[in-house]
């Protein structure tokens, strides 16, 4: 149950995958994504509301063949360079995007995690409907005209949370996002943790995912950087700031990724080589 | 971006002054980052303290003590009443009719109010990429009133959208670094400008042939009370 991360990857995920990494702006599961990017996973379907830089990052570097979302921008600082890289030019390769807005894909993780084919809202007014994977449903009790969007049913979900016990139940509290839903309705769950407890402590707001709903939980203090932990960690706003110029460039942007992800060996070491940061390439 | 003018305040403190003076005490109002979180936050600090501010990322009733950078910065969710997951906050908050007003911003809008943050140019083949609707297309139809802030410009203000993110129906107010737009019979108007600033000026800054009110006012310029609010919010992180 509790395993390594590196392990977790390598017999949880599969190419060609659909995989959801959520966290809204708190416990993104940057660690697990930069594993992805190490064991060279390929063909991927990557699923989130908030891209991200997590996202940016396995875009860039080649992971992905598909993208679901529904806002895709640098939060507070601007645009996600490789993602528009990826859409306007076809760089590193071709990507396929399914846009949604946010309540659509909160509904979408919702009716996933309560096994039914579509989630329903009031919803989608404007252009996207045109270019994405909506349809109306006619409610038989009023008549009234409302939006269905598909499950999101992935095959791996990724969260990150601050504690889980020595029997893999974890706990996570603060903005709590979608990772509940991502979970329940994905086949296989990965959960990386800040710390493992004796045993859970109740916190105001918090949620606990049983461990017998998920599939591998790893011990990654620090996972969630440049995302943050509430708790354990601030968000690192200078991180999000810095990543406009690095994402800029390809090769900048390359460089990057190889020194303080690919060459690196896991979280720890990642952290120790951003206190000297590639600047060019 | 901003410059500054004679009483030593710059358009953009003009426009977060302006915006935050629309939202009534008690609102409850849901929040995007940048000038939208500066203008509600000040409202919060000055005539409107029981304003409530809701972030899509789920904390309600947040009360930070200085301006987040993004819509999930802890300090949203360790002052808030309530933390709430992003499928309630959807559902239940904003589809359950329990926001008065929505602030959203754009990259493009047209005399209607309709929107655009998801593309310039094609869809399929876009010359800018831009992030998306995200909370937009349901905030724009889910709340009471939407307010717009955009800084007025021919590129910004365009007589045809290059697509339709959110539409204009409920935009009760369109503030910009210029002056404020209201609604009359479905077409956007310019009905006062910022100190400083002429009614040419504004159309000027506007890609179709503008409607102007009868009597356009001048805004009141920010009270020493208001920048003072707006200086010790640190507006400096505003992108």
């Amino acid at each position: 149950m509790i395993v390594p991360l590196s392990d977790a990857i390598r017999d949880l995920v599969r190419d060609g995958d659909t995989v959801a990494l959520e966290g809204f702006t708190q416990l993104i599961p940057h660690a697990a994504g930069h594993e992805l990017a190490r064991q060279g996973k390929r063909e991927l379907t990557l699923v989130r509301m908030t891209p991200d830089v997590i996202y940016d990052q396995l875009i860039g570097i080649g992971c992905a063949r598909k993208l679901v979302f529904s806002w895709g921008g640098n939060p507070g600082v601007g645009s996600l360079h490789r993602l528009r890289d990826a859409v306007e030019r076809g760089w590193p390769s071709k990507l396929e995007i399914e846009e949604h807005s946010h309540a659509g894909m909160a509904a979408a993780y919702a009716a996933g995690a309560s096994n039914l084919p579509f989630g329903v809202l009031r919803g989608y007014s404007g252009d996207l409907p045109a270019h994405t994977r909506v349809e109306t449903v006619i409610c038989p009790f009023t008549g009234e005209t409302l939006a269905a969007v598909q499950s999101i049913r992935p095959d791996v979900g990724i969260i990150h949370a601050q504690q889980a016990d020595r029997r893999g139940n974890v706990q996570l509290w603060g903005i709590l996002g979608v990772q509940k839903e991502t979970v329940l309705a994905a086949a296989r769950a990965i959960v990386t943790v800040e710390e493992i407890v004796d045993e859970l402590e109740p916190r105001p707001g918090a949620i606990v995912l049983p461990s017998w709903v998920l599939d591998a939980v790893s011990l990654v203090p620090g996972g969630a950087h440049p995302s943050y932990a509430q708790g354990y960690s601030d968000r690192d706003n200078d991180f999000y700031v810095a990543w406009d110029a690095i994402s800029r460039d390809r090769d900048l942007f390359r460089a990057w990724m190889q020194r303080h992800v690919l060459d690196t060996a896991d979280v720890v070491e990642y952290r120790a080589s951003l206190e000297t940061r590639v600047t060019s390439a | 971006m901003s410059t500054n003018g004679d009483g030593g305040f710059s358009a953009d403190d003009m426009m977060a002054v302006a915006a935050s003076r629309r939202l009534a005490d008690g609102t409850v109002c849901f929040v995007g980052i940048g000038l939208p979180s500066l203008a509600a936050n000040l409202a919060r600090r000055t005539h409107a303290p029981d304003c409530v501010l809701v972030y899509e990322s789920g904390p309600i009733g947040a009360k930070p003590t200085k301006l987040p950078l993004s819509i999930g910065d802890g300090e949203l969710a360790d002052t808030a009443d309530a933390v709430v997951s992003v499928p309630e906050m959807f559902a239940y908050w904003l589809q359950g009719n329990r926001i008065d007003v929505g602030f959203l911003g754009a990259a493009q809008i047209d005399r209607h109010g309709n929107l655009n943050s998801t593309v310039i140019g094609d869809y399929d083949h876009p010359k800018v990429r831009l992030p998306g609707g995200g909370g937009a297309p349901e905030i724009a139809t889910g709340v009471r009133d939407v307010f717009v802030m955009l800084r007025q410009t021919p590129r910004a203000f365009v007589e045809r959208l290059d697509f339709t993110t959110s539409v204009g129906d409920r935009v009760r107010v369109v503030v910009t670094n210029l002056g404020i737009l209201e609604p009359q019979d479905g077409e956007l108007t310019l009905v006062a400008v910022h100190p400083g600033v002429e009614v040419d000026d504004v159309q000027a800054a506007t890609g179709w042939d503008l409607r102007i009110a009868q009597n356009v006012k001048v805004t009141e310029p920010p009270s020493d009370t208001e920048l003072a609010a707006l200086r010790s919010l640190d507006p400096k992180v505003l992108v």
